[in-house]
């Protein structure tokens, strides 16, 4: 079986090799035929390249000066040609690229895209006379042959301008001056570009006739990745001053500070609340939301769960929490149990009080509406991210007749708990609310911190208002500009 | 131990994160994907959590003949009869005794809960090993239909995606539609002009709904339309923008909070 598939490959590649060698010809004669020196087109000038900054790498950025007889002169140019020398071992991994590539194809048992008589079709040919495992075993064997081949791309590089070949990338329209070959940084992909390896480029004009005319060649340049996003340094900054505000208030709480934080009327109700369930001797429903466990909702979330399971351990109240996503469930379970266990009524908790429903949207939400509606509970919770179900959510409650409390920081959301709940936290509140439950000190520290922030944002967009309305305005928002 | 482990990898990992988030470099990438990875995994392992937790719920309402419980047995046979469609497709022409292998597998399922709940479990555990033998059998010696764990085939069997297309999207379709007659009680019950502001909200909502109304029987006067953009860019857009600093900045501290190890209800240890 070995034997058999060494031939096919040793086939394949004597065969892409003989398309390849005539693919590179058919390039250069079209450029000599099209070659007319009273049509010719000015070349574009000044091609130069940089390594794109800020980027994992595998990208350069192109400028040129355009050619005379764009906008001018004959007026000629239609658009330009980007091309890039490779050296021959980049030609070959490309045709083992596309003999995966239809590997993969006859794997799937598919034929889309490959027109009989051509060079693909060649290789379909060969390949289909595999089996299935067969045709696995040789894709991994060409996987890993590519790989290693990679290595040696860098070197390979150095031998321009023998030994290689000007592959075409793009093509620009009239009046472009630049150009980002962003390349793939996969090595199985055809449009990976190494790093640390040397690049050429050339732009070529094209005119209406096919007629082209090259640039001085660019070269050699590398790209490279880097360590560091110069275009996040604003977020840095503000990271940085949040954090020390932050920390200097948790101190300050720790040594005993008195720190104001004014009443949420949301979670002052949830202790009336409870008491309500207790006495009515019905259960309390609460609803995680659809965020997942690493949704910073969902986190701020399981702790008022957690203080709300503690209550309702203490009343001996039923607590109900159907979940969305099992992840979530697992936490919340944990949560709830150890609520159960700091309230002494461990014997009290039930497995089944944290359960899973299911992962779509409006089937876990036609669960949790059969829940209101067959067990009637006295109070309603939905802390954490909500979507399009909020409302249907909200909605059905009241006319359950629960009482209702919501919080969440989806903004488009928010409006249709003011309008159904009883109690509404509106965005950071949510956040708050675990300090808030808790009155730690430590917790209530990072609210200042917060409440500094806000006014020296207020601060900044006053001052931005006032100094946009002069020339230098820009230079003030230069400072905060992020690009991504 | 126990306690300080969890909070060191929070540490750790959440540490590099926020880094990661400044360094665009191709290592930093590969590990914030291999860590991304991982949340894969530990969710599929948590999905098995998730359905035995399915089970059980349903179970015990069966045990109990709690309210409705009757539409338990809809949950657990749905459940189960997409998760047999899902991995298995036909070969030949025909399904050959496939019906005979589902019904076995349904009458496994249907045992394996009264040996659950039922004193006699001896008895059901007798049936459910019966019906897995015939399901087993069917499987083994019927060449029409295969069973495929590890391709997507099973994805494309017509018994699979008949249910998804023409049972579950209409229902979830039916669901979301509700969506439009609570808005409507909603609106109803968020436009009564008790007070001042309350009825300053009516006035926008009315200028805002004019003017997003298709079916007007006279031209719209410009300035409604002018006075419903002011509203949406201006008003409603300051509140908002507040609103998501307000967010953002919560994030950040809440996320400080859980990387320090200053909030810990998450872990239950509030």
């Amino acid at each position: 079986m070995k034997v058999k598939m060494l031939l096919a490959v040793f086939l394949l590649l004597a065969i892409c090799s003989n398309s390849y060698a005539q693919d590179t010809t058919a390039e250069g004669d079209t450029t000599a035929i099209s070659v007319d020196s009273l049509r010719l087109p000015a070349p574009p000038g000044n091609l130069s390249g940089r390594d794109k900054p800020n980027d994992h790498g595998h990208a350069i950025i192109l400028d040129w000066e355009l050619s005379p007889d764009d906008g001018g002169g004959s007026n000629s140019v239609l658009r330009y040609d980007i091309y890039k020398w490779v050296p021959q071992l980049m030609l070959d991994i490309n045709l083992v690229r596309d003999s995966i590539i239809i590997i993969q194809k006859i794997i799937r048992k598919t034929t889309d895209g490959i027109e009989e008589g051509s060079q693909a079709d060649s290789m379909l040919k060969v390949f289909s006379k595999f089996s299935k495992d067969e045709l696995f075993d040789i894709r991994n064997r060409l996987t890993d042959h590519i790989k290693a081949e990679n290595e040696g791309l860098a070197e390979a590089s150095k031998s321009y301008p023998e030994n290689g070949a000007w592959l075409f990338i793009d093509k620009k329209p009239s009046g472009t001056k630049t150009f980002d070959h962003i390349g793939s940084k996969e090595f199985k992909s055809k449009g990976f570009v190494p790093d640390y390896a040397d690049l050429y480029y050339r732009v070529d004009a094209v005119t209406i006739t096919g007629a082209k005319a090259s640039s001085e060649i660019f070269g050699p340049i590398q790209s490279s990745g880097q360590w560091y996003n110069t275009y996040r340094t604003p977020v840095v900054f503000s990271v940085f001053l949040f954090t020390i505000l932050t920390v200097f208030y948790v101190m300050r709480a720790k040594q005993g500070a008195d720190l104001y934080v004014r009443p949420l009327g949301g979670i002052e109700a949830v202790d009336d609340a409870i008491g309500r369930a207790t006495e009515m001797g019905r259960p309390i429903l609460y609803v995680l939301g659809l965020g997942s466990a690493a949704d910073i909702a969902t986190i701020a979330s399981f702790t008022i769960l957690g203080r709300v399971a503690k209550k309702v351990a203490e009343y001996q109240t039923e607590l109900l929490v159907p979940t969305y996503d099992p992840i979530v469930m697992t936490v919340a379970q944990e949560v709830v149990k150890s609520a159960y266990l700091d309230a002494g009524r461990p014997d009290a908790y039930k497995e089944d009080t944290v359960h899973f429903v299911t992962q779509s949207q409006f089937a876990y939400v036609a669960a949790v509406n059969g829940i209101m509606l067959r067990e009637l509970p006295a109070t309603n919770v939905y802390m954490g991210k909500f979507f399009a179900e909020s409302l249907i959510l909200a909605e059905t409650g009241a006319l359950a007749g629960s009482i209702q409390i919501s919080g969440t920081d989806e903004i488009a959301q928010i409006p249709f708990f003011i309008v159904a709940c009883d109690y509404t936290l509106i965005g950071e509140e949510l956040y708050a609310a675990s300090a808030y439950l808790g009155k730690d000190p430590v917790l209530l520290g990072s609210l200042k911190a917060q409440d500094y922030a806000k006014a020296a944002i207020i601060i900044l967009a006053v001052i931005g208002v006032i100094v946009a309305q002069f020339d230098f305005g820009h230079y003030y928002v230069d400072l905060f500009e992020v690009v991504n | 131990m126990k306690r300080q482990l969890p909070f060191l990898l929070v540490f750790i990992f959440g540490a590099f994160m926020t880094i990661q988030y400044y360094v665009p470099h191709e290592s930093s990438e590969f590990v914030y994907t291999f860590l991304l990875d991982w949340t894969m995994i530990i969710g599929i392992f948590a999905l098995a959590l998730g359905i035995w937790s399915l089970y059980h719920v349903s179970v015990d309402k069966i045990q109990h003949k709690k309210e409705n419980w009757i539409y338990s047995y809809v949950t657990l046979f749905g459940l189960f009869i997409m998760v047999v469609f899902g991995f298995s497709y036909k070969v030949g022409d025909s399904w050959g005794m496939y019906p005979l292998f589902v019904i076995a597998l349904m009458a496994l399922l249907y045992c394996l809960i009264h040996a659950s709940i039922s004193r006699s479990k001896g008895f059901w555990l007798g049936l459910s090993g019966a019906a897995l033998a015939v399901s087993f059998g069917v499987a083994f010696f019927d060449d029409s239909w295969k069973l495929a764990f590890m391709t997507s085939e099973g994805l494309k069997n017509t018994m699979f995606t008949n249910f998804a297309d023409f049972v579950l999207t209409p229902i979830l379709a039916t669901m979301f539609a509700l969506l439009a007659f609570f808005i409507a009680s909603a609106a109803y019950r968020a436009f009564r002009a008790r007070n001042v502001l309350a009825s300053l909200l009516l006035i926008a909502a009315i200028i805002v709904m004019l003017r997003f109304n298709p079916y007007m029987p006279f031209g719209l006067p410009e300035l409604v339309a002018e006075t419903s953009s002011w509203l949406m860019n201006v008003p409603n857009l300051a509140a908002q923008r507040a609103i998501v600093i307000g967010i953002g900045l919560g994030i950040v501290a809440t996320s400080l909070k859980v990387i320090l190890g200053i909030e810990r209800g998450y872990m239950g240890k509030g």
